[in-house]
């Protein structure tokens, strides 16, 4: 059992990483990677979304949403009812609930980083890697169980990536880029490159 | 002093507003090779030093020189042991070359295996050479940067990690790829973050993967199948590869491979050049050597049924596929490795791990340090960040001076 949740979770750190496997979540990682403090707070907020979100909404999933998921309350014909199309609809509003709490809380208690993170914290509600992780729970089945780990995981390695990214472009500012490929252009092309390098994964079986 | 007349004599055409001003680099390139470069240093407080990135990079080329002649009789070697076996030759240009120099296939004739090497080898260090040379130049004209030499390092690092039957045109598009889209266009040399040999090898790794990888690549005789190391002990277990090699062939390098990577010895004949001339960091070295031996213990004490990998042993995964030159030649690359010493042993350690992790767990790649080395570098500015800061921070506490905002 432990083993099956130590590999789901490297798997979702590294071979199935939502950002350079998937390329999820891309606005906030461009865009907030340009200094590692900063990416390494935005890393850990999306973690604590991602790793809150995807249980909660597995738990909504299961005994909400699904076909005869409402058994549990007794009310004849319940069984009968499927709510799967609000799906979409919950999952967003779980976690932009979350993210207002979290940001709240940062606003509180860590300032510096509600500062530096700016317009990006409110948007982790939109990030798809947030909503790619409650998709990818959903289509795969996984348990609460599962979804704890999954989501866990699947932060952590998006988290690497951008703390991975924003140190290379602290170093790219050293660099000689062509007056047209300057900013985003670079930084697509970075990217592209830190994905060959994570391909060394890729048809990993755990 | 006729060369140093003739080139004086052509200076001021290069110069700006000289006839041909946008070659200037090229014209930098060549008189540097022959002379030392005139300017002096012009501020205060300079180390002198006879050393420069010129000669660090020639260094580096020679180095690379053992592994190389080894490489091309290894080659020639591999293919005249098959033919006597009865396959047939390739044939073609190759052919002709050797019948004309050695005369003939003969496995017990070093000239016959060497000249028989050459005839892969050579072809493809020279598209590698005039394709890659051809980009450096072309952006150091538009650019205006200098042509630099780290491009010698580079394009040999290239060709010896690639198989001897491998295509020319790949060759050109591998050579493409790692220099432009893995150097040029950050600026160049020390302005990139993957190692450019690397990055193109890579990217023919993914992209074509039946003329680099597989069986059937690495010996040049026709329809000839011999497995590498690596993927002999990946589908048969240890004890074939013990059945087919001693440690000691794999040790010298009489096992089939990419060009350059087999024989251990010659390779470390050229570490010891790069230790010993500082060139390289043996930080980033041991940190390599360690995080191997140290992953696959961990491999060996777990142990598996099912994967033959995990009962690899660690002296068998420093002589077999390209962990000797990897480590050496590769991971050590000033520009796309950790800067900070500690950050070395990190680094190092990395590519260790993730060498032994890739052989061992995934399948499809039973080469492990060429990707391993590219993940690395990845977070190589990360690893120096994290011990800058900490390095800041040790500081500030035994001076007790008020933290400053770092950048």
């Amino acid at each position: 059992m432990l083993e099956h949740y130590l590999s789901l979770f490297i798997s979702a750190v590294f071979v199935e990483n939502m950002a350079l496997a998937f390329f999820l979540g891309m606005c906030t990682f461009l865009a907030v990677s340009k200094k590692v403090s900063s990416a390494i707070g935005l890393g850990i907020a999306v973690i604590v979304v991602l790793a809150i979100t995807v249980p909660v909404n597995n738990l909504i999933l299961t005994y909400l949403l699904e076909e005869g998921a409402l058994t549990w309350t007794g009310i004849s014909g319940a069984e009968n009812i499927d709510l799967s199309f609000l799906g979409l609809l919950s999952y967003i509003g779980v976690i932009a609930a979350l993210v207002q709490i979290l940001e709240m809380f940062l606003d509180k208690f860590v300032p510096s980083l509600y500062n530096a993170l700016g317009v990006f914290l409110p948007l982790i509600t939109v990030n798809c890697a947030i909503l790619g992780g409650t998709l990818f729970m959903v289509e795969r089945n996984y348990n609460f169980g599962e979804s704890v780990v999954y989501g866990a995981g699947a932060g952590m390695g998006w988290a690497l990536a951008i703390a991975a990214l924003a140190g290379i472009r602290e170093k790219l500012k050293y660099s000689d880029v062509p007056a047209g490929l300057q900013g985003l252009g670079i930084t697509f092309i970075t990217v592209g490159l830190m994905s060959l390098g994570f391909m060394s994964f890729s048809g990993i079986q755990l | 002093m006729g060369i140093r007349q003739t080139l004086d004599n052509l200076e001021p055409h290069f110069h700006k507003g000289g006839k041909y001003e946008q070659f200037y680099p090229l014209f930098e390139a060549v008189d540097t090779i022959f002379y030392a470069p005139p300017s002096v240093t012009k501020t205060t407080a300079h180390v002198r030093d006879g050393v420069d990135l010129k000669r660090i990079m020639i260094t580096v080329w020679m180095c690379t020189f053992p592994a190389m002649f080894f490489g091309m009789w290894n080659a020639g070697w591999q293919a005249n042991t098959a033919i006597a076996d009865g396959y047939a030759s390739m044939g073609g240009w190759r052919e002709a070359i050797l019948m004309l120099l050695a005369g003939g296939h003969d496995v017990s004739s070093v000239w016959s295996n060497f000249v028989l090497g050459a005839t892969y080898f050579l072809p493809i260090y020279l598209v590698t050479f005039v394709v890659g040379g051809f980009w450096e130049v072309l952006f150091a004209i538009k650019r205006g940067h200098e042509v630099n030499e780290g491009f010698f390092v580079s394009s040999v690092l290239f060709a010896l990690i690639l198989p001897a039957t491998i295509p020319l045109w790949q060759v050109a598009l591998g050579i493409t790829f790692g220099i432009v889209i893995g150097k040029e266009i950050f600026g160049g040399t020390g302005k990139n973050f993957l190692n450019p040999a690397l990055t193109g090898r890579a990217f023919l790794y993914f992209a074509y993967p039946a003329q680099i990888s597989g069986d059937s690549v690495w010996v040049a005789a026709d329809g000839y199948t011999g497995a590498t190391a690596l993927s002999t002990t990946f589908q048969n277990g240890m004890s074939a590869l013990t059945d087919q090699f001693s440690w000691m062939d794999a040790f010298l390098g009489y096992i089939p491979g990419s060009i350059g990577e087999t024989s251990t010895l010659a390779i470390l004949i050229g570490a010891i050049v790069l230790l010993w001339t500082r060139i390289a960091s043996w930080r980033i070295m041991l940190g390599v050597f360690l995080g191997m031996v140290a992953t696959s213990s961990l491999f060996n004490a777990v142990g598996s049924d099912t994967n033959a990998m995990f009962a690899m042993p660690w002296y068998w995964h420093l002589v077999v596929g390209g962990f000797a030159f990897g480590m050496v030649f590769m991971a050590t690359d000033p520009v796309s490795a950790s800067m900070t010493n500690k950050g070395r042993f990190a680094f190092g350690a990395l590519i260790g791990v993730m060498t032994v992790l890739i052989r061992v767990v995934n399948p499809a790649f039973p080469e492990g340090i060429m990707l391993a080395i590219l993940f690395a570098n990845l977070f190589a500015p990360l690893i120096d960040h994290f011990f800058v800061q900490a390095n800041i921070k040790r500081r500030q506490k035994r001076t007790g001076a008020m933290a400053e905002e770092s950048a």
